[in-house]
């Protein structure tokens, strides 16, 4: 996806969003490109959606500019807005049938009979819930019901899909095929499309870029595996993926000292100086057994204390050699298990690769 | 790349938001400004004009609290406040005790026929308050069959206005005791009886807790129904006078309008007092029932079931002998003399009091009433509930919605009469007409009605208001197309209260027909008055007749509309 080239489609400028004293949206500016899939990601309460909202016009902001298609909205109502959306709770009218419900907003355009008709048979096709167009919702499954409030939201055409956590209400199951199918949707139709949702495997499944925000303040915006790979702030590397998380001190020229051991890591951003306190990040999969090589950095021993299988990978919990205390979790794939023939209580060698350390500020020390 | 750099980007320092209203919205903020007038004139207005009246003296100069000293100078207008609390709390004591028990029979026993017998304690609804004062007379009067039981006091005064309030108030009270008491948590029962909790102490420290707010919130509704009641006094209080006798004869009788007022402000403050604990207690109440609670099923338990059996029928045939004798009392010749059955005292066309016009005005009020009443009020509580302009206006209409149940019938009568019949009122037109009557009945049973809309409303999702703005489907549209329909049971309920509580409204429509619509059941008032109770007898079972049809219509109703809708309302 061509991020950052053109336009944005929409454009969203220090918004600011207070409810009574607490402020649930903090100077948030954000662009959104054409086609574009962007999800919102965070904590409860963080502020998802109310930025939602706000670009729904729903819940109005109280300062900062939204502008859709190069046209300023910040102020219209939802109905002057140009949007499809689907609720959590999908919003379906209950006394109409799916067909009715999709149709709802092409027959107050007063599109004739056999246009309108053409176009549910399109969408119902497009959603796949062919031969269901009589039923009432109370007589679909969720993911039924949910494809429904998706056509229904897309059926005018809207230039904007915004979607308030379409899947939550799903079983596990049923939502990991619906958002694959919900992808596949949004790429054929093209529509620019925003979803909120607090699962972060969903997010990194589905968007083209993740916005990663926290007590009503964006985090992070970048493409999946930019927020995976290099989480912009602590909260983000811990929101998203595992995380391991190692108190630290900053030693002289790159080195951090962990434990009673020095590693070598990129120091790009840190604001602490010598011998103040940081946070050394390293995500489980990126701890190394196999292949090391003998001047390689940061080698460190390293005791075997649990092991949990999970499938395609064991999740082992590591205590490095030196320090008491210090622990680590790895995965470690089932063919690197057999070979290395690793078991609880054995000490091996890991590596620690500098360049998939994450250096970040303690808590509570100055901001980087 | 990510664009973090965006947040610290400088942007020209940005100015408050003004949201645009777009003509949706000023289409509703139009209606809220109609609905709050409306309620301002309904409610509020002839309140307040009440309040200056009752500071003002004859030629309408303001004298302060000078009415109110005359008034607990009169030692006999003294002796009645005196007189209504006496019934209002014997009144209110023997209705909770009957109603406690019943409705623990019905909730918490495996007796045979609970429906039934609840069915029973509601019947009192249908029928106007003076209905049981008039099967009194027959059953207690100077002629009446158990005369003797009384032991040579007379049922013309205390005895017979707290016998026929205990049967006007028991369903009101049966109903929230019965509600309180079905909001039981199985488990909790569970645990007394694991600790081996002896019965006794079961119900002390489980049962009478968990509905002690169900209580206070019947004994409070009980009183102040005694209280400010009209009919009964009426027509059995003989020379025992309360409050609520005394408004209308210092209005009707002496055209001492300003005295008038004084008594119905007095009135006005037991129900204004309830009110306020009331909704105290319903807020607390709400919490009490968690989602995940069990609910609680009944055990078979010998000895009390008999007694519970026991108490159901007694009840029963309590509300039943007086209805049945109201019913029996219409049918006879002449009483005690000629026992023959005869159904001359149906034909309103003999006795003068108000004629077939009597009966058809009836109709005519109570079916229009049954057809604004559930527009204005499910309209408004829409506006209140699923609108998001202007919240304060919502707000004071919400609040205004809420005073009508705590001002009772006579009061609220007695405000329109000096509102609308004062000289200037641009409304004065309406005075003396159906309109009015149809106005104050809305009006006076409005806040019932309004919560029952809102409940309903906070039921429907509160998104399709979003949904369909997001489709350019206007509201109204998505209100007509979706959310009446959605919510027909609710506005059905509506029409049918107000139907039936048009039917038998005494109290705020005796000070407002005239002689071209006058009301059955102020028909009644007046038979009655003139000494013809077997005529009277005969329009009170003409009003639980109809008021009854309008129920088993409703019931029927339902069904039909349960069932053409099974397939959307699901199981
Ligand atoms: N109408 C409101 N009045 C007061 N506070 C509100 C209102 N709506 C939201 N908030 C507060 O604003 C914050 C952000 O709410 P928001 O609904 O945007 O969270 P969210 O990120 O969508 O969370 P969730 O994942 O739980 O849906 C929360 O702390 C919430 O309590
Ligand atoms: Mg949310």
């Amino acid at each position: 996806m061509a991020v950052g080239n053109g336009r944005p489609y929409l454009s969203i400028r220090n918004v600011n969003k207070f409810f009574g004293g607490f402020q649930a949206l903090k100077d948030v500016s954000l662009d959104v490109f054409p086609g574009e899939f962007v999800c919102f990601l965070g904590p409860s309460g963080c502020g998802k959606t109310t930025l939602l909202r706000a670009i729904a016009g729903l819940d109005i902001q109280d300062n900062g500019s939204i502008a859709q298609a190069g046209t300023d909205i910040s102020a219209l109502p939802p109905s002057r807005r140009d949007y499809g959306i689907v609720f959590q709770s999908y919003a379906l009218f209950p006394n109409l049938t799916v067909a009715e419900n999709i149709a709802y907003g092409l027959v107050n355009l007063g599109r004739d009979k056999a246009a309108i008709r053409a176009r549910v048979a399109e969408l119902v096709a497009l959603v796949s819930l062919r031969g269901q167009e009589s039923k009432y919702p109370a007589q679909l499954s969720g993911g039924q019901q949910q494809r429904v409030a998706l056509a229904r939201a897309i059926a005018m055409s809207p230039g904007l899909l915004l979607l308030d956590e379409p899947l939550s209400a799903l079983d596990a199951r049923v939502r990991i095929n619906l958002r694959g199918e919900l992808k596949h949707l949004q790429r054929r139709i093209g529509v620019t499309t925003i979803m909120v949702t607090h699962d972060q495997e969903e997010a990194l499944a589905v968007a083209d870029r993740i916005v990663v925000m926290n007590h009503g303040v964006i985090e992070q915006v970048g493409r999946p595996d930019e927020v995976y790979r290099n989480p912009a702030t602590a909260f983000v590397a811990d929101f998203v993926g595992h995380m391991n998380f190692l108190p630290a001190t900053r030693g002289d020229s790159g080195v951090v000292r962990v434990g009673g051991v020095e590693l070598r890591a990129d120091l790009a951003g840190v604001t602490a100086s010598s011998g103040g306190a940081i946070t050394v990040c390293l995500r489980p999969e990126d701890v190394q057994v196999r292949g090391l090589q003998p001047q390689q950095p940061n080698v460190l021993q390293a005791e075997i204390t649990s092991l949990e299988f999970l499938g395609a990978f064991c999740r082992a919990e590591l205590r490095l050699g030196s320090a008491e205390d210090l622990g680590l979790a790895a995965d470690f794939s089932i063919n690197a298990m057999r070979d290395l023939d690793l078991r609880i209580g054995k000490m091996i060698p890991v590596a620690l690769p500098p360049d998939r350390l994450r250096v970040f500020d303690a808590e509570g020390s100055a901001h980087g | 790349m990510t664009d973090t750099s965006l947040r610290t980007a400088a942007f020209p320092a940005s100015r408050a938001i003004r949201p645009i209203a777009g003509a949706e919205e000023w289409v509703q903020r139009l209606l809220i400004v109609l609905l709050a007038c409306w309620l301002l004139v309904v409610i509020l207005l002839p309140l307040t004009v009440l309040f200056r009246k009752s500071m003002e003296n004859a030629d309408g100069a303001f004298i302060g609290l000078a009415n109110f000293a005359a008034y607990f100078r009169d030692p006999a207008l003294v002796q009645s406040l005196f007189n209504t609390l006496t019934v209002a709390l014997i009144t209110t004591v023997i209705t909770i005790v009957l109603a406690f028990g019943f409705a623990y029979a019905i909730t918490r026993s495996t007796i045979p026929f609970r429906n039934f017998f609840r069915s029973i304690a509601l019947v009192p609804l249908l029928a106007p308050s003076l209905l049981p004062g008039l099967a009194l007379v027959y059953l207690f009067g100077n002629q009446g069959i158990f005369k003797s039981w009384l032991f040579g006091e007379s049922i013309y005064g205390p005895i017979g206005i707290v016998i026929g309030e205990v049967f006007f108030a028991l369903p009101h009270a049966v109903m929230i005791i019965v509600t309180a008491l079905s909001a039981a948590d199985q488990r909790l029962y569970e645990a007394a009886e694991s600790l081996r909790t002896k019965p006794f102490r079961i119900f002390m420290t489980v049962t009478l807790p968990g509905c002690r707010y169900g209580l206070v919130s019947a004994a409070f509704v009980v009183f102040t129904l005694a209280f400010t009641d009209f009919g009964v006094p009426k027509v059995i209080g003989g020379q025992y006078n309360v409050l609520a006798t005394d408004v209308y004869r210092q209005v009707i009788g002496q055209f001492n309008f300003q005295m008038g007022a004084v008594v119905g402000l007095l009135l006005l403050a037991p129900a204004v007092l309830s009110f306020a604990v009331d909704r105290i207690v319903q807020r607390k109440q709400v919490a009490l029932l968690s989602a995940r609670a069990v609910p609680y099923q009944p055990k078979r338990r010998p000895a009390i079931d008999t007694v519970c059996l026991a108490l159901c029928i007694l009840v029963s045939i309590f509300v039943l002998s007086i209805l049945g004798m109201a019913i029996f009392g219409s049918l006879i010749k002449f009483w005690p003399y000629n026992l023959t059955l005869t159904l001359a005292k149906y034909d309103l066309s003999v006795g003068g009091a108000g004629g077939w016009a009597s009966l058809w005005n009836s109709l005519i009020m109570a079916s229009l009433v049954a057809l604004i009443g559930p527009a204005v009020v499910f309209g408004g509580a829409y506006l209140v509930e699923k609108t998001k302009v202007w919240p304060w206006a919502r707000m004071a209409a919400h609040f205004l919605a809420m005073i009508p149940l705590a001002v009772p019938g006579l009061v609220l009568g007695l405000a329109y009469i000096f509102f609308f019949n004062a000289p200037g009122n641009p409304l004065g037109f309406i005075y003396a007409t159906m309109a009015i009557l149809v106005v104050n009945t809305v009006g006076h049973f409005y806040t019932v009605c309004h919560l029952t809309a809102v409940t309903a409303l906070k039921q429907v999702d509160a998104e399709f208001e979003a949904v369909s703005a997001s489709l350019k489907v206007p509201f109204y549209k998505t209100f007509w197309r979706v959310t009446v329909p959605v919510c027909l049971p609710a506005i059905l309920d509506i029409a049918t209260y107000y139907f039936i509580n048009a039917m038998t409204t005494v109290s705020a429509v005796i000070f407002l027909y005239s002689t071209d619509t006058k009301l059955l059941s102020i028909a009644a008032v007046n038979t009655d008055d003139a000494g013809n109770t077997a005529a009277a007898c005969a329009m009170g079972t003409m009003i639980v007749a109809i008021s009854a049809a309008a129920r088993l219509l409703q019931l029927a109703v339902a069904r039909a509309l349960r069932t053409r809708t099974q397939a959307w309302r699901g199981p």
